[in-house]
């Protein structure tokens, strides 16, 4: 029994000619919170939809739990993602649907939950993460975006997930909002026990919600360690990456 | 030189070729992956009878107008041919066999692909775009039996149906014109018509409207679900649901009506 719960081995994907994971080796332990940081475009939405099943990698290895995920059929994807949960960058509401039944999706279509039990669970989610219950009949376009990112969280949770990705949590909202969302996170993740796989280039956020922290740069891990022992590297990329420079190893395709 | 030449030539006129080929197997699997997950459980009963209500009953104002108008302009425009001889049966009839196996299948379903199949394209379309039918996969749901599988059962389900309403109201529709303009007897040209119905003419509608209800359903949940690049390609998918599932119908129109009356 290993104690990682996600590994990936030379994981490969390109969309045409354009190479975005060019050899990715990550593990992520069991409980742990791992930040992926990256520039726009480095391909860390790509490595989350490769976890999940919803890009088919073009070589490599991806097992959770020790079970390979690559070429999988439907049936053991959706067995697969009965223990993940996952935070849009955008929210990815369901805008047919109300708030509460956003949260209790999982619960009503798949877990046989009826609906007064459903709603009072997806109101007992929406309180832990700061939302009064009477937000629970609105419709997701009537909440403003810091809203939408809490229900988003709840929605994620609320199936009691194992593994939880949180993409790009904090973007988009002003930094006292961002810290907010950071605090919910830290709370649901270690209330669940679950392990978080973030992916941001917001490093206020990564230095908060990281055990650890890995660094991808075109298509490749190229650094990873705890917080502290990033203040400290010497790499180059992290150090103009952390800090933010236009000078740098790390040239911006303008 | 030349050569290079040439192989660009060909490149560039293959291109289009290319593209089309890989579209149309694209298009084959998301129905054969639609026409599979209509037909295994789970099925989303809540999504279904929604779709019913929205292609269905919504649509009724849309086509009864449609068939009604069709109907009246036959009658007056048979009328004018065939205005010395027996003129009641002869309009009653034309009327009759225009509607039930062309007028009101086909310019119902024309009528529904507008409106139903430009919504269904673009509500799937920006769930592409925000990432809802990801996020419906994350949530251990198959985005095609969640979304397509109810609209397309519904798509079969209501044409039908639109279609029968549609040929009683295309059918009145000429007998307003025959009795209250044309001046027929009333007794008599319902007797004509009553004469002439034939079931073939009926079935042949309820089956075509059938296979456009199936068309439209399928067309805009393709163009939706394959949409991409925000509010620009929803657009796109919009426009490209509602003119392919025009042309379809109009091009398996012409098929079935060959399968069926031809000799």
């Amino acid at each position: 029994m290993s104690e990682n719960k996600i590994e990936i081995r030379n994981l490969h994907k390109a969309f045409g000619k354009k190479v975005v994971l060019d050899g990715i080796d990550l593990d992520i332990r069991q409980g742990e919170s791992l930040v992926v940081i990256g520039g726009s475009g480095t391909g860390k939405s790509v490595l989350i939809k490769c976890i999940q099943g919803l890009l088919t990698p073009d070589d490599g290895s991806i097992l959770v739990d020790g079970e390979e995920v690559v070429g999988i059929n439907e049936e053991q994807k959706e067995r697969l993602h009965s223990k993940m949960g996952m935070l849009f960058q955008g929210g990815a509401l369901f805008d047919s649907l109300s708030v509460w039944e956003n949260v209790a999706f999982d619960l009503l279509e798949n877990k046989g939950y009826n609906k007064k039990t459903a709603k009072n669970e997806a109101i007992r989610v929406l309180r832990q993460v700061g939302l009064a219950p009477d937000v629970a009949d609105l419709s997701p376009s009537e909440l403003s975006g810091g809203m939408q990112k809490r229900v988003g969280l709840a929605r994620a949770i609320a199936s009691r997930p194992e593994i939880i990705f949180f993409d790009e949590p904090t973007t988009g909202l002003d930094p006292i909002m961002s810290d907010v969302i950071n605090d919910l996170i830290i709370e649901s993740v270690k209330g669940l026990g679950a392990t978080a796989l973030t992916i941001t280039h917001d490093m206020a956020s990564a230095r908060k919600i990281a055990d650890r922290i890995a660094m991808l740069y075109q298509g490749k891990i190229i650094w990873q360690g705890t917080v502290k022992e990033m203040d400290k590297t010497t790499n180059e990329y992290v150090q103009q990456f952390i800090h933010g420079c236009s000078q740098g190893p790390i040239k911006v395709e303008i | 030189m030349i050569l290079n030449n040439i192989q660009k030539y060909l490149r560039r006129q293959g291109k289009p070729l290319v593209t089309f080929i890989s579209r149309l197997g694209e298009f084959s699997i998301f129905v054969a992956q639609a026409v599979y997950n209509s037909l295994t459980p789970p099925f989303y009963m809540r999504n279904l009878w929604r779709q019913v209500a929205d292609i269905g009953f919504y649509s009724l104002p849309v086509v009864g107008l449609t068939t009604i108008f069709a109907g009246m302009v036959i009658a007056l425009q048979s009328y004018s041919g065939f205005a010395r001889f027996g003129a009641e049966s002869a309009v009653a009839s034309v009327v009759l066999i225009s509607v039930t196996r062309e007028l009101a299948p086909v310019l119902s379903a024309l009528m529904v692909a507008g409106r139903i199949g430009a919504a269904m394209a673009a509500e799937i379309g920006t769930m592409r775009v925000t990432e809802q039918i990801d996020a419906l996969t994350t949530l251990s749901t198959n985005p095609f039996k969640y979304l397509v599988t109810p609209r397309i059962w519904a798509g079969l389900i209501v044409m039908p149906l639109l279609v029968l309403i549609g040929d009683v109201i295309g059918i009145f529709g000429g007998y307003v014109v025959g009795v209250y303009k044309l001046g027929f007897n009333p007794a008599n040209y319902v007797n004509a018509t009553l004469q002439e119905l034939q079931a073939i003419d009926i079935t042949t509608g309820v089956v075509k409207a059938a296979v456009f209800g199936f068309i439209i359903s399928i067309m805009g949940c393709y163009n939706g679900y394959k949409s991409k690049g925000g509010a620009q390609g929803v657009g796109t998918a919009t426009t490209n649901a509602v003119v392919s599932a025009s042309i379809l119908i109009l091009i398996f129109n012409y098929v079935i009506t060959e399968l069926f009356f031809s000799k």
